[in-house]
């Protein structure tokens, strides 16, 4: 760690990505989900006692007659979920990301995944987003949850992909796991000609040095590096991938198969299988061989502390990617 | 009860359908040669008060919306219910002879998917009475009456998510859910109570919230009055009956038989099994 700043401490557990001065929109979730349950009277919401540290609070707030707190029992929610989706209801489901992908697996694959049924379960907290510790720490969520069959995987980028994913997952009939990203909610995408699309990779920039390919808020980062590569006259394209299962693969394929760039692959979780491996098989599978490289969390407990200072230290901030694209080429 | 049964064959009295119940279980059983018939025979007189007094339904439409929902949440007591779908008239009765074969609809363990009935899959023992939970929730929210049965074993009272189910059904205060606890003591590596003890199981159920009641579950008289009573029972809370069983009840060389989770039958004890269950009772 630099000497030269004051050391920073572990902030509140739900900390807000957002950068200072960054454009931000409160309680995305919530409020797409209390808008979407005034023309979809079928959808509830559940929860394990996370509800306000999973913006959820809100749709309780809109429609309390449709809010279920079922206490802090995650296989209870995900089973009591599975059994509301049986009887006609499409619930979302939430709470933190590691107690969905660790402790209630079973419940999701079986009492949900396995029966195809309608149920949404949005988790706070994905990859490295909290400096609690591994206990906090959703670091291999996506590996846990791309084993299991029927399973939607989204993981978006900012605040408006969060209320476009709202709608699109409620419209696909089918379970789906979306990572959450939760209160102050950094705004970057409207910035773009983007719109949220279920199973859709979007390029978002273009450039003829790099592509990224991206999820979650290492788009975000992406963005960023490539606006400081442009100084240097190095053109960074920006692959956003939301959705992870399944993979978009035809744009991949796409971009991916343009020379001349290195590829890599940037996502807040373990090198481990998420979206880095997904994406090396895929290349693979088509017989494409562009200079690869990963940018993810290592294979490793990460430890407790502040988020910029873990970002850095792990590899996904923006200077930390900034750095490594520019090793790479 | 709000709407009578229709079954097939209503001159039948309940002894009677036990005893049919059995016999299609044996008749299962001997064709895959295997099968949990230790606890299909245990549990047919809960059966068959359940689906001959107790539930609601219709054979020829298993996905009324109006029906009583029988959640299995034992998917190794499959070979049971199939033998109570057959004699509802739900499962045509030459379906048997496909029970665990390739492209059967009648698999080993149970699953929603496969079998006209089967509201849920089990198997993956301790998360019926959750599923249960949330369908009486949802059944609430559309002002329905029907009945949530959920039929599991002792053994899965050794699963925590049992209690988290417990806890929250007594919470929402869940009176049309009734839970029916098949004690038979009798667990995978040996005695229930030998695994990981769960007496006393009235006191820990009436500590939950729940209405209780422990009875022969092989009595039929006495499960047809506590169907009477859960059903009556005027508290806002939901119901347990606890009953107490006998393994391979009604065929006497088999009840005599080392007691295991998975009994061993040899290739010609079938028939004999089959003659041992006696004539259908008068």
């Amino acid at each position: 760690m630099s000497t030269d700043r004051p050391r920073l401490t572990t902030s509140a557990m739900i900390a807000s990505l957002a950068a200072e001065g960054q454009r931000i929109r409160a309680a995305p979730f919530g409020h797409a989900l209390a808008a979407l349950a005034a023309r979809r009277p079928e959808i509830v919401g559940m929860t394990a006692d996370l509800g306000k540290y999973t913006d959820l609070h809100v749709f309780a707030a809109a429609y309390p007659d449709r809010f279920y707190q079922m206490g802090m029992a995650e296989q209870l929610l995900m089973g009591a979920a599975a059994g509301m989706a049986r009887e006609g209801f499409v619930p979302f489901a939430t709470t933190y990301a590691v107690f969905a992908s660790r402790r209630a697996y079973d419940f999701i694959c079986l009492a949900i995944a396995e029966e195809n049924l309608d149920v949404k379960v949005c988790c706070a907290l994905p990859g490295l987003t909290s400096g609690y510790g591994p206990s906090h720490q959703a670091t291999e969520d996506l590996a846990i949850f791309r084993g299991m069959p029927n399973l939607v995987i989204v993981d978006p980028c900012d605040a408006l992909d969060v209320e476009q994913a709202v709608p699109a997952i409620a419209a696909h009939r089918g379970p789906v796991y979306m990572r959450l990203l939760r209160g102050q909610v950094p705004l970057v995408l409207d910035e773009y000609d983007y719109s949220f699309e279920l199973g859709r990779a979007k390029l978002l920039r273009d450039g003829n040095e790099v592509l990224v390919i991206s999820s979650g808020i290492m788009t975000m980062r992406a963005l960023e590096v490539a606006e400081q590569l442009r100084a240097d006259r190095i053109g960074v394209a920006v692959l956003h991938t939301p959705t992870i299962k399944p993979l978009d693969e035809a744009a991949i394929l796409e971009q991916a198969a343009k020379p001349g760039r290195i590829v890599v692959v940037a996502e807040n979780h373990t090198v481990n299988g998420g979206l880095g491996e997904a994406v090396a098989a895929l290349l693979l599978r088509h017989r494409l061989a562009p200079p690869f490289h990963q940018v993810g969390l290592p294979d490793a407990f990460l430890a407790a502390g502040a988020l910029p200072t873990l970002h850095d230290r792990y590899g996904i901030s923006t200077a930390a990617l900034a750095t490594r694209i520019r090793n790479w080429l | 009860m709000a709407e009578a049964v229709a079954p097939v064959r209503p001159n039948v009295s309940l002894a009677q359908r036990a005893w049919r119940i059995r016999h299609n279980a044996l008749r299962m059983a001997a064709v895959q040669g295997q099968g949990y018939i230790a606890q299909a025979l245990g549990i047919a007189d809960v059966l068959a008060v359940a689906y001959f007094h107790a539930l609601r339904y219709r054979a020829d439409d298993p996905h009324w919306e109006g029906r009583d929902r029988f959640l299995l949440s034992t998917g190794h007591y499959a070979i049971a219910l199939y033998a109570a779908l057959i004699e509802a008239g739900i499962i045509p009765e030459q379906e048997l002879e496909t029970y665990g074969s390739d492209a059967s609809r009648l698999p080993m363990s149970g699953m929603a998917s496969y079998t006209p009935g089967m509201e849920i899959s089990g198997g993956s023992l301790g998360q019926g009475l959750t599923i249960a939970v949330g369908m009486a929730l949802g059944l609430r929210r559309k002002n329905s009456d029907a009945l949530i049965v959920n039929l599991l074993s002792d053994g899965e009272l050794n699963e925590g998510a049992t209690w988290e189910a417990a806890m929250s059904a007594a919470h929402w205060r869940l009176d049309r859910l009734i839970a029916l606890v098949d004690v038979n003591s009798q667990q995978a590596d040996g005695p229930s109570q030998q695994m990981l003890g769960f007496e006393p199981l009235a006191a820990k159920w009436q500590a939950f919230g729940w209405h209780v009641q422990r009875i022969d579950g092989n009595d039929i008289a006495a499960l047809v009055a506590a169907f009477d009573a859960a059903r009556s029972h005027a508290q806002p809370s939901p119901r347990v009956i606890l009953c107490d069983t006998r393994m391979a009840r009604g065929v006497g060389f088999l009840e005599q038989r080392e007691k295991a989770h998975f009994i061993r039958v040899a290739a010609d004890e079938w028939q004999s099994a089959l003659g041992a269950l006696g004539e259908m009772p008068a």
